[in-house]
């Protein structure tokens, strides 16, 4: 079998692979390093599961070859943490019950956390009155800006409910 | 997913020299093609990465216009101020298009060149004239909601699946390619994509190894820009029918007009009958109503589709309307 040579860097560790090419991102991050944290749900990038953070933009890590991340920061569920301590967004899924049978989650909180980034630098989005106005992060915004993400379990509510606490930077 | 062979490409002119097999296929985003790979609708022997290409940057052109680097990812590009700015209907369009997971992978050249979404294309257990030439097209007497209404063939019936590409139809946008020998041509994008005929496997008149390397917009037409978008869900899901519009008036009359449609055609259908209808025309549901009439007169339902034809006139009706401020 023909492989590749590739160094990933995930969670801040470089971890160098030899990895049959076609090996998703996904697939490597699982079975080749052991971070089941990030989901295998649709494989075809519709469900979110597989959401993890690639030089701080979300992406579906199912529909990306690992071999063409050489040099790339990814992020995934299990390096949000801080030394023990979770990620505010963590939090406030916890929180806020943001989940119930949970194996979306971690695909959530990848996404909301980004979806937050994208947000403070202005990006518009579906739910955007005027696309030349950085918007406000209302309820709708959220939903819209989620719905690469889907919960089965449709604890959406509570969801939305997290991440906008993390956005008004605090408990409610 | 079949074995192939990964090279990451490092110049333009390497990258089409590597792929003048018709087995060999870029990647960029990799979003449409990685997932056609899984199911062995696509199975390229090479894949050329164009990751390392420097087409990533979104520039002033000196006409006035935006010359846009096919490796720019589709929320980059609807983020830019100056699209928001002077092409808001490219932003409304691409952001109406996937989820941002998505959005922040596929890139302006793989939008272009993303396969269609007819469930028959997609089931590799039945006959599809585009997946498997001579086969036939199971859609024509299947369930074709989904399918075109106008310019396909007996032969496909598969819409383009783009929200993209309908506002960059509706302004007039142009897609710059680098040929395997290093020539460069522009390509009018309503003159990129092949109709149908009996060679629906072939859908753009790009040779084996030709890039896309940028799209040029010109400067933005006069006129207030609006995307509409209808589809089965609020978000993340394919038109059913949209429509772009760039539309001015003067007075109570339509002096420009650009109309654009998605989810009818196998390309974004620019309709010059509706604009030719509109313009000159009082600011009216009525013209409204007449420049549907007339973007649609050569479409043709094909069962479950049929509703496509009304719908796409109303949808037209409508945006119209709200670019207008016509009650």
């Amino acid at each position: 079998m023909h492989t590749e040579n590739v160094t990933l860097t995930v969670n801040g560790r470089r971890h160098a692979l030899e990895l049959d090419p076609r090996t998703t991102l996904l697939d490597a991050l699982r079975e080749h390093l052991g971070l089941t944290g990030t989901k295998k749900g649709c494989d075809q990038g519709q469900c979110g599961a597989c959401t993890v953070i690639v030089n701080g933009q979300r992406i579906n890590s199912c529909l990306t070859l690992a071999v063409m991340h050489a040099g790339d920061e990814i992020t995934t569920i299990e390096g949000l943490e801080d030394g023990g301590n979770l990620h505010p967004m963590q939090a406030a899924f916890a929180r806020h019950d943001g989940l119930q049978c949970g194996y979306c989650t971690p695909g959530q909180i990848c996404s909301a956390v980004a979806l937050l980034a994208e947000h403070n630098a202005g990006w518009p989005s579906y739910a955007t009155a005027d696309v030349a106005i950085a918007p406000v992060l209302t309820d709708a915004e959220i939903a819209e800006r989620m719905s690469g993400n889907i919960c089965r379990c449709s604890a959406y509510a509570n969801i939305v409910s997290a991440i906008r606490d993390v956005a008004e930077g605090g408990r409610t | 997913m079949k074995p192939f062979r990964y090279e990451r490409a490092s110049s333009v002119a390497s990258a089409c020299a590597l792929a003048t097999e018709p087995t060999t296929k870029f990647v960029a985003g990799g979003t449409n093609l990685l997932d056609l790979m899984k199911l062995q609708i696509e199975t390229p022997t090479h894949l050329v990465d164009i990751g390392p290409l420097p087409l990533a940057d979104i520039e002033e052109t000196a006409e006035g216009g935006l010359r846009i680097g096919a490796r720019v990812t589709n929320s980059v590009l609807a983020a830019d101020m100056r699209v928001r700015r002077r092409y808001p209907v490219l932003s409304q369009a691409i952001l109406a298009g996937a989820s941002t997971q998505l959005r922040n992978k596929a890139t302006t050249g793989g939008n272009l060149l993303q396969r269609t979404r007819c469930a028959y294309f997609y089931d590799t257990t039945k006959p599809c004239n585009k997946r498997m030439p001579g086969s036939g097209c199971a859609a024509l007497e299947g369930l074709n909601r989904m399918n075109a209404v106008i310019g396909v063939s007996n032969d496909c019936i598969a819409a383009h699946g783009s929200d993209m590409a309908v506002a960059m139809a509706a302004l007039d946008a142009r897609v710059e390619t680098v040929a395997a020998d290093g020539a460069i041509r522009t390509i009018p994008i309503d003159t990129l994509y092949r109709p149908p005929g009996n060679t629906p496997h072939i859908e753009t008149v790009l040779a084996p190894g030709e890039l896309i390397q940028s799209v040029l917009l010109p400067p933005p037409p006069p006129g207030r820009q609006l995307y509409r978008k209808v589809r089965d869900r609020a978000s993340f899901a394919f038109a059913l029918v949209s429509a772009a519009v760039v539309v001015a008036r003067e007075g109570d009359g339509v002096s420009a007009a650009r109309v654009a449609f998605g989810g009818i055609s196998y390309k974004p259908w620019r309709s010059r009958e509706a604009e030719a209808a509109l313009v000159g025309a009082p600011a009216t549901r009525a013209s409204f109503d007449a420049a549907g009439r007339a973007a649609l007169r050569n479409a043709h339902g094909y069962g479950y589709n049929d509703f496509k034809i009304p719908l796409a006139r109303r949808t037209l009706r409508a945006v119209l309307a709200d670019a207008t401020g016509v009650i």
